[in-house]
């Protein structure tokens, strides 16, 4: 299995050198739902940006472009396997059913946007980065142990790789052999600090081989090679064969939040030649060559995720203002006397 | 009742409780094979097996890490922390999540972690072995914490811990494991977190303490004229305000005992909470007796550093002169 995969996978063609791939299993409708999510996530983002800037939602992480990454994998999934999400993956739960108005409470600051994990098999957005890796190896390792069949998926950065917390829970996931996928989604930024000023490692899955997991190394803006990748990962995983690293290879071509300016640090052209490769266009150009998509029902597509979206910012807003006593209400399951003294 | 001690009743504590409840389960550094470096876990890894105690990699921020995700899954997980002093890389995870992420979902989910580890000095160890950083769980919010100064306790309050819904923290005075042996009862005990204990009854000045410092005050009140009630804690928090309030109502006059450095020691909060429920009893100041704003010293003078009988003494004696 070591060392780790170099080529980066790669499914979709680009209508004339390369060729169109296609991954087993996938008929007409899975990949249909596939191109859905994408839309489903695409619009949750580029609504979100127009809210904040209209001031109806708080800081946004923009996800612009990470769409193949989080739906191929997500979809990928089985229903009862567990998604740790970081802030990149704040919208993820649309893909198992959760309201758009959740997310957006959670970017409102609102205590509405609090869910049980159990309720969508998806662990709370993680803001510091890389703590939650452990949380994923933990959970993937107690399911086993119970002997349920339930995987897990972490989503993380290129510079989480750079935390302890990565490597313990990278570390603790191997040696448990825990169900777990670690995904990377290498975007090539931290904010402003660019990958060659994160690590000295040619690609981040060669840190797969010092945990003896395989890593493997995808497109990520294909959504068919994550898909693929990640379901094999599943499949090791299930038959007890412990982790997968997968680093899920892009370009960061959004700011990294609502409050950042890019241009202080990025490059215009290249921004501008990713934009225009950028994963949902890609896809959509595949679904045309292979005769699966039509204006019409991209239209409907789209149509259908702005109405969800129009729907959730509504349902946010409408939703009354938190109680006061929500600050007290869950801070213990059994407070202590004193905690409401301040 | 057996006599043990107080490593003994911990041992006990674990092996009742995880009898008791399936979903118990104990990891850490050395806790099976080994059965603890203080042998706190020995047997456990022969009676529950491989899977419910967990030798875990050297990473104690994926100790507490993973045991989030364990708890997610089902489990109940006790994690030990090898040395206080190692617990720090652990900080991590339980300041960002151990105690907000029952909060975070809305209170859907429980967190019922139990984190035990030795703590405090004078068992002549080398640097980063003896240190006393209770201030440091009891200031986050969702984390409860107790530190038990006799076996009978250890075991009580490690049982309430682990059956606790919230993240408990338990810090056992590694001073204290070998001896005094004391009585504690066999089969299931509990000592509910948030009852301090009368350690020594007295009329005239109070000295709140917990852990080693219980024992350096009874032997100072040993040494007074005068007639010294010992409140031991026992739980820093929940905090028993009840329990130190009445004894200071009575005596008028405290001394608060501390090991850790002084500077926004859990023995200031105690101040504290005296000062703002109790001012009106005082005839004087509230004194404290603690390590210092220094690095625990190296352990050929680390009897320089821990507070004495002799200096708990002349801190009571200063404040019944008034």
């Amino acid at each position: 299995m070591l060392p780790a995969e170099h080529d980066v996978r790669r499914i979709i063609g680009d209508g004339d050198l390369v060729a169109d791939g296609e991954v087993d299993g996938l008929d007409e409708t899975a990949l249909l739902d596939l191109y859905k999510a994408m839309i489903l996530l695409r619009t949750y983002d580029e609504r979100s940006v127009v809210y904040h800037r209209q001031g109806r939602i708080g800081t946004y992480a923009i996800f612009w472009g990470h769409e193949a990454i989080q739906a191929g994998s997500a979809l990928a999934l089985a229903d009862e396997d567990w998604i740790f999400p970081s802030y990149r993956e704040s919208a993820i739960g649309l893909l198992r059913g959760m309201p758009p108005e959740t997310v957006l409470a959670w970017w409102r600051g609102h205590p509405a946007g609090w869910w049980d994990p159990r309720e969508f098999r998806l662990a709370s957005i993680t803001v510091p980065i890389a703590t939650h890796v452990p949380h994923a190896a933990g959970y993937a390792w107690g399911a086993k142990l119970k002997g349920e069949s339930a995987c897990s998926i972490v989503y993380f950065g290129d510079g989480a790789t750079s935390e302890g917390a990565f490597h313990e829970g990278a570390n603790f996931a191997a040696v448990m052999r825990a169900p777990v996928v670690l995904l990377c989604n290498n975007n090539q930024w931290a904010i402003s600090t660019p990958l060659e000023a994160q690590t000295r490692a040619e690609s981040l899955a060669d840190k797969a081989a010092g945990y003896g997991m395989p890593g493997v190394r995808v497109d990520g803006g294909d959504v068919l090679a994550v898909y693929e990748a990640t379901s094999e990962a599943l499949d090791r995983a299930r038959a007890g064969d412990g982790p997968t690293f997968i680093e899920a290879l892009t370009y960061r071509s959004a700011p990294h939040a609502t409050a950042d300016d890019p241009s202080a640090y990025w490059d215009e052209e290249r921004v501008e030649e990713e934009r225009r490769n950028e994963c949902v266009g890609r896809y959509e150009r595949y679904l045309r060559r292979v005769g699966v998509l039509t204006d019409e029902l991209a239209e409907e597509i789209r149509a259908d995720a702005l109405g969800r979206m129009k729907a959730g910012i509504a349902a946010a807003e409408a939703m009354p203002p938190p109680d006061p006593e929500v600050v007290f209400a869950h801070a213990y399951v059994d407070p202590p006397p004193g905690f409401r003294d301040g | 009742m057996a006599e043990r001690t107080l490593v003994e009743a911990v041992n006990d504590a674990l092996h009742v409780e995880m009898e008791r409840d399936g979903s118990i389960m104990v990891m850490g550094e050395d806790v099976g094979r080994a059965g603890g470096v203080f042998r706190a876990t020995a047997g456990l890894r022969d009676r529950f097996g491989v899977d419910r105690c967990v030798d875990t990699p050297l990473a104690e921020a994926g100790i507490l890490g993973t045991a989030i995700g364990l708890a997610m899954a089902g489990w109940r997980p006790v994690c030990e922390m090898q040395y206080e002093s190692f617990s720090y890389p652990c900080l991590d995870q339980l300041i960002t999540h151990v105690g907000r992420y029952h909060w975070r979902t809305g209170g859907a989910m429980q967190f019922p972690l139990t984190i035990r580890m030795p703590t405090g000095g004078g068992v002549r160890a080398p640097e980063l072995h003896e240190d006393s950083p209770e201030a440091y769980y009891v200031h986050t919010p969702g984390v409860k914490v107790a530190i038990p100064s006799t076996p009978a306790d250890a075991k009580g309050l490690l049982a309430a811990a682990i059956r606790d819904p919230d993240p408990v923290v338990i810090m056992e005075p590694k001073a204290l494991y070998r001896s005094p042996r004391g009585e504690v009862p066999e089969g299931e005990h509990v000592v509910p977190l948030g009852k301090a204990r009368i350690a020594r009854e007295g009329s005239n000045v109070t000295l709140v303490a917990y852990g080693t410092m219980v024992q350096t005050c009874l032997d100072a009140a040993e040494q007074l004229d005068a007639s010294a009630e010992v409140v031991d804690i026992r739980s820093l928090k929940p905090l028993d305000e009840e329990t130190i309030l009445a004894s200071v109502g009575k005596t008028g006059r405290v001394v608060v005992v501390q090991e850790a450095p002084r500077v926004a020691g859990f023995g200031a909060e105690i101040a504290a909470v005296i000062a703002e429920k109790a001012i009106l009893d005082l005839q004087g100041p509230i004194l404290r007796v603690t390590g210092y704003d220094v690095p625990f010293p190296y352990w050929s003078i680390e009897h320089e550093y821990l507070p004495t009988p002799e200096r708990v003494a002349e801190a009571a004696t200063k404040v019944l002169a008034y």
